[in-house]
């Protein structure tokens, strides 16, 4: 490829993470796709595998006698350095690398060149598993007041917008038309979510043209017809998510909000969430406090608060919890904007239908709500999380958010989500890979054009195919929980936002707890599973042995097993056994014990990455759960021969001892 | 009885109790000597049963007629008395308030709590130091037990048995007594068998200005060193509050004459700095209206996560110079009492599978908290509510066993406990029926009859209806070390503890009882597929035998 001017560079050495203090040798490769970093060391040859487009900056550190650092940051939250020897080589590195993470064309993005090995046939296939239309008729949709509308048929009206959207009735074409007018780039209101339980809807839009004084009949009528098709309720909330300070500067410029006199009917609500780019230095000033080298308790306390991401958090989770509670305990609609409607709106949404909706907490109704509020509704991806060189400050951590908001729901109703955690954290890091169409372009109609189904794969048929490694082990469909609206307190507590180490800090495996409960119940489950099959076997067989002896004659068979309960080890005892750096910076405290170190934390990311095209597949190999023993389980995948590997890896407190 | 003295009103109708998680309930009041109690007339099951000794700090308020009582308890739940007249209130609250206060432990509950239950097994003698010896003895002989505190004369806060140095005789224990805060030389608190290397603990040598030293104590810690080997001596107070100690006759091992030890100094804050920390703390918890920012500055304000990892950290370094530096070590304080204790108790948690099962944490806490004489009497008269500042109250009980919790979350499957018997533990240290935690040390213990006169706290836990409350279902018996995650990220507010009060556990324990449930299930498969699997083998070895003749 010509952007690549070395492609590969020897006796490099890589620092993965924060903690880590030793670092790697070996040779970095430059391919089209993928920084690669194979470890000399003979036995191991440990990968490490980095997408071009994690990769969020590329920073050139002071020589040092080691040579020329390179500070990589990823989107995923991975930090790796690289310190190549010759500063020739570390400027072409980095010069190629500046290019290979800023693609200019969509056609240079990975899902363009991923191949799974699928046919055309279950190529489309994957693109089916989701069906908006479906998803419209489940909410029970049309009804007697809501209707599916063509008037954005070829995005005549809202080039940003679907072109099956659910209205009222009672809005026709020239209202929603002439509605559209007075709104942000002509997004009007439409149907984002139908609570059948009260008859209520939420519907979103962008921000009213409305100024100082301006008005717009069709726009007061599209509302009048979104309350009309609620008859038991006889007002909608209007909820502005920005801070009024913000919505009411929008006025300035021909924008702003809903006047309360000139639409009939309405209660009109701020709910102050910040704009994206206060989100963006909010992230950045998370994440330098997550890069600290062994902060103190203030540091990191002073850190987050700072940052102010919690606040924001649960700006969007106050705002989520207001609307679910006027659709299901008022019985109102409502009416959700921000500015364009892109943004804040397709998280409040969400969360609300989330906490309204149990559906939305199974697998496949989460793949849907992203789908119909995020992409469907032209989040715009591409600008957001910067698949293709732009506006850096069009980057924003959105859909993020809105993931967090989910764990930490997670985080309060253990059992009402039907996947775990690391769905969560898999979609986040698929949504920047670009390894799939999904999450390409700023719209539908963009994705139309790019012809994104017919040349790349769909995402979520990948994690459907692969669902048991994304499961809840304490969801139940019966469950308290799993039923109806998920009610937080009032008021809601600060203190259950929690920081999420398992996201921002993930590439840190010593900062996370070092036994996994969720693999552990979801292996007593598999074998649970097992268990019940072999009862029913045995049932079957001393069943018919009865009666065999019973007719006296004489049957053989074959003897079982004897049952081994080998117990559910989910625990790296590789990591568990290695201390950490607990003396600080006392440097009298000799370390010289051959086994102390991170080296563990550096089994982070292997070639799973592109073999099996799951990033995380190496994240979760220390969760991995089995029956199996483990002494024979590696941490670094199926590279290396178990044998050597065994003793190697384990850094086994016999060994550590003989060797002291 | 006394106390009939003290209760001027014993029984108060038409009183609304209002408590976290539960609807207003009204009934009748009545004081006993040791019990705050109210019944709701329709219903026995709204019942408050509430131990004196629990409350922490009363407020009384007056709107017309009608006085309110707010009772704030040593296990932070706060709860409020609406009492009708006045004069009621007042002759309450002030009987609340003296019975509360008891000066003399004899009057406490303990010493009249007679047991509906039936003990299994006699707790005061569950854990005997000759039987904690024996786990060792089979390993080593380089140890002996020491009965020269028999009459509490050499160290009145040690037990009358302790473990020393089999090449150390009584005598120069004494000598070595005389130069030990308190008298507290050093003694042994963990072996580690996988190496033979050990924790001891002491107070801290009496060196003062002048430099003195004592060779029977020198003699006494290098008869703990192999050939050629070094030590560490963990002082858990930094260099500089050490140093100041020696004006005071305290000191620290000077390198000169404890050539073979190197010593390391950390900083684990005692008494009122962790008292302060703790109200802070719990006072952030019970605030609601602030908002997330200030949430987060004022749990840093509190400094008590701060704490929570200085101890841990050194916990964490004194198992790793054991176990990865193939060293022993020494660990003091100043009195030996405190920190100390903290310190050598969590590394055994690190270090020692033993520790991590109900049993052996048991028995741990019988060793290095009451035989090892943390005054849990003084430490824990008050808790988080207590306006007068008095200079012996101090959390150290409960940041070790924050500590503990911290571990659990990091390694779910490595506990043969759940939260709940951490729970149980501080409930009971600040407040029980049981006499386990009154008294200072093993000497007020005896003096006080316990063992004649109380119960013992673990003749309750161990019977097999209360285990299981306490068993956690994901354990697997895990015979590493473990290395617990001491930066900022891995370490977390204990919800169970101070959050209890504030928000509902209702999903939580939801979500527990479902991984109960799951393993529950799970075994009882397992248990019907060897039945009938042993079944078959006997049905089919039956048809062998009609087979073969």
């Amino acid at each position: 490829m010509e952007h690549i001017r070395t492609p590969k560079v020897e006796n490099v050495r890589l620092v993965d993470g924060i903690s880590s203090k030793k670092a790697a040798l070996g040779t970095l490769y430059l391919t089209a796709t993928h920084v690669i970093f194979v470890e000399n060391a003979p036995d191991t040859r440990k990968e490490t595998w980095i997408l071009h487009s994690q990769i969020s900056t590329i920073e050139k550190q002071a020589t040092t006698a080691t040579g020329c650092p390179l500070l990589v940051r990823c989107k995923n939250f991975q930090l790796l350095q690289l310190v190549i020897p010759q500063e020739r080589d570390c400027h072409d590195v980095y010069i190629s690398l500046l290019r290979l993470a800023r693609p200019v064309k969509y056609e240079e993005l990975y899902c363009f060149s991923f191949n799974p090995k699928l046919d055309r046939e279950e190529r489309e296939q994957g693109w089916m598993l989701i069906d908006l239309s479906e998803e419209y008729k489940r909410m029970g949709l049309p009804n007697n007041y809501w209707q599916l509308s063509d008037v954005n048929r070829d995005y005549r009206v809202c080039d940003s917008y679907p072109t099956q959207l659910y209205v009222p009735k009672s809005a026709t074409a020239p209202i929603i038309v002439g509605s559209s007018k007075f709104r942000s780039r002509r997004r009007f209101p439409a149907l984002s979510y139908y609570y059948k339980d009260n008859h209520v809807s939420i519907c979103r839009s962008s921000q009213p043209l409305s100024g100082f004084s301006a008005r717009c009949l069709e726009d007061e009528q599209m509302l009048q017809a979104i309350r009309k098709a609620s008859p038991g309720s006889d007002f909608i909330y209007v909820v502005d998510t920005r801070p009024k300070l913000n919505a009411m500067a929008n006025r300035a410029a021909g924008k702003g909000y809903e006047n309360e006199d000139n639409y009939s009917n309405i209660k009109f609500q701020f709910i102050g969430i910040e704009n994206i780019h206060v989100m963006r230095n909010s992230l950045q000033k998370m994440l330098e406090v997550c890069e600290l080298k062994s902060p103190s308790m203030s540091d990191f306390l002073w850190g987050l608060e700072n940052s102010g991401w919690l606040r924001h958090i649960k700006a969007i989770m106050d705002a989520g919890i207001f609307i679910a509670k006027a659709v299901s305990e008022e019985g109102a609609s409502v009416l959700v904007h921000c500015s364009d409607g892109w943004d804040r709106t397709a998280q409040v949404c969400s969360v609300a239908s989330l906490l309204l909706d149990p559906h939305y907490r199974t697998l496949k109704g989460f793949m849907v709500l992203i789908e119909k509020d995020w992409i469907s509704f032209g989040h715009k991806f591409n600008h957001r999380y910067g698949n293709l060189d732009g506006d850096p400050r069009e980057i924003s951590p959105v859909i993020d958010q809105f993931i967090e908001c989910v764990w930490q729901l997670m985080e309060q109703f253990p059992c009402a989500f039907e996947f775990n955690e690391r769905f969560l954290i898999h979609i986040q890091h698929h949504i920047y890979s670009c390894q799939f169409g999904n999450f390409l372009c700023n719209s539908q109609k963009e994705r139309q054009e790019l012809k994104i189904q017919e040349r790349t794969y769909s995402l979520w048929a990948h994690l459907w195919k692969n669902r048991g490694d994304y499961l809840n082990p304490l969801f139940r469909d019966d469950s308290s929980q799993t039923q109806g609206t998920l009610r937080l307190p009032t008021p809601p507590c600060n203190f259950m936002y929690k920081f999420w180490s398992g996201m921002y800090n993930r590439f840190e495996k010593g900062l996370q707890p070092r036994q996994s409960v969720t693999d552990y119940l979801m292996a007593v489950k598999e074998e649970t599973q097992q268990l019940e099959e072999e009862l029913e076997a045995l049932e079957e067989r001393l069943e018919r042995i009865q009666k065999v002896q019973l007719n006296r004659t004489q049957v053989k068979s074959k003897q079982s097993e004897p049952s081994k309960h080998s117990g559910f080890s989910t625990s790296d005892n590789s990591t568990a056994n290695t201390p950490q750096d607990y003396s600080g910076n006392m440097k009298s405290f000799p370390s010289r014990s051959p086994s102390q170190g991170d080296e563990d934390s550096a089994l982070i990311l292997t070639q799973d990455n592109l073999k099996s095209s799951d990033p995380d597949l190496s994240a979760n190999s220390d969760q991995e759960s089995g029956v199996e023993d483990l002494s024979c389980r590696s941490p670094s995948g199926g590279e290396c021969a178990p044998g050597e590997d065994s003793g190697k890896d384990r850094d086994s407190d016999e060994a550590v001892f003989l060797t002291a | 009885m006394e106390f009939a003295e003290l209760i001027k009103t014993p029984r108060v109708d038409n009183v609304v109790l209002h408590r976290p998680f539960f609807p207003a309930v009204e009934g009748t009041l009545c004081l006993t000597g040791h019990h705050l109690i109210l019944s709701s007339r329709q219903d026995n099951t709204e019942e408050l049963w509430l131990l004196h000794s629990n409350i922490d700090a009363i407020d009384k308020r007056f709107v017309g007629p009608l006085g309110t009582i707010i009772i704030k308890c040593k296990d932070f739940r706060i709860i409020q008395l609406d009492i009708p007249g006045m004069e009621e209130c007042l002759n309450i609250a002030s009987s609340i308030e003296a019975l509360s206060t008891l000066d003399s432990i004899t009057l406490m509950y303990p010493f009249f709590y007679r047991p509906m239950f039936e003990v299994i097994e006699d707790g005061w003698h569950s854990f005997l130091p000759e039987q904690e010896f024996e786990l060792y003895s089979s390993a080593t002989s380089e140890w002996r037990l020491s009965y020269v505190n028999k009459e509490f004369a050499v160290c009145p806060s040690y037990p009358p048995i302790v473990i020393v140095p089999n090449a150390i005789d009584d005598e120069a224990l004494r000598k070595v007594a005389t130069f030990r805060h308190g008298g507290r030389f050093p003694v042994l608190s963990y072996y580690h068998k996988k190496n033979g290397m050990v924790i001891m603990r002491s107070g801290q040598p009496l060196t003062g200005t002048n430099g003195r030293r004592c060779r029977e104590d020198e003699k006494l810690v290098n008869a703990t060193l192999r050939a050629g080997k070094r030590g560490y001596i963990i002082d858990t107070r930094p260099l500089n509050s050490a140093q100041q100690a020696r004006a005071r006759g305290g000191g620290f091992e000077q390198e000169a004459h404890y050539p073979q030890w190197r010593r390391i100094h950390k900083s684990i804050e005692r008494y009122h700095i962790l008292q302060e920390s703790l109200i802070k703390l719990v006072e952030a918890c019970n605030d609601q209206t602030h908002n997330m920012d200030r949430w987060l500055s004022r749990l840093e304000a509190s400094n008590w996560l701060t704490h929570i990892k200085e101890i841990l950290t050194t916990a964490c370094l004194a198992a790793q110079c054991l176990d990865r530096e193939g060293a022993s070590i020494l660990i003091h304080g100043t009195e030996g009492t405190d920190s100390t204790l903290q310190v050598t108790s969590l590394a055994q948690i690190i270090l020692e599978p033993r520790s991590r099962t109900i049993q052996g944490f048991e028995a741990l806490i019988e060793r290095e908290w009451l035989q090892a004489g943390h005054p849990f009497q003084q430490r824990c008269a008050q808790s988080a509510y207590c306006n007068s500042k008095q200079k012996w109250e101090s959390p150290v009980f409960l940041l070790f066993l924050d500590c503990v919790w911290q571990i659990l979350r990091q390694f779910p499957c490595s506990f043969e406990f759940n939260e709940n018997l951490l729970i149980m533990l501080f409930e009971h240290a600040y407040a029980s029926q049981f006499g386990t935690f009154l008294g200072n040390n093993e000497s007020e213990r005896c003096k006080l009859k316990l063992q004649q006169k109380t119960m013992s706290l673990w003749s309750w836990v161990n019977r097999p209806s209360e285990l299981s409350k306490f068993t956690n279902p994901l354990f697997e018996a895990n015979n590493l070390v473990i290395w617990p995650s001491v930066a900022p990220q891995s370490l977390q507010l204990w919800e169970g503890i101070f959050l209890r009060w504030n928000r509902s556990s209702k999903y939580l324990d939801e979500a527990y009882e479902e991984m109960v449930n799951i393993i529950e299930y799970n075994k009882e498969l397992q248990a019907k597929v060897n039945i009938l699997r042993r079944q078959l083998a006997e049905l089919e070895t039956e048809d062998g035998m009609q087979e073969s003749p």
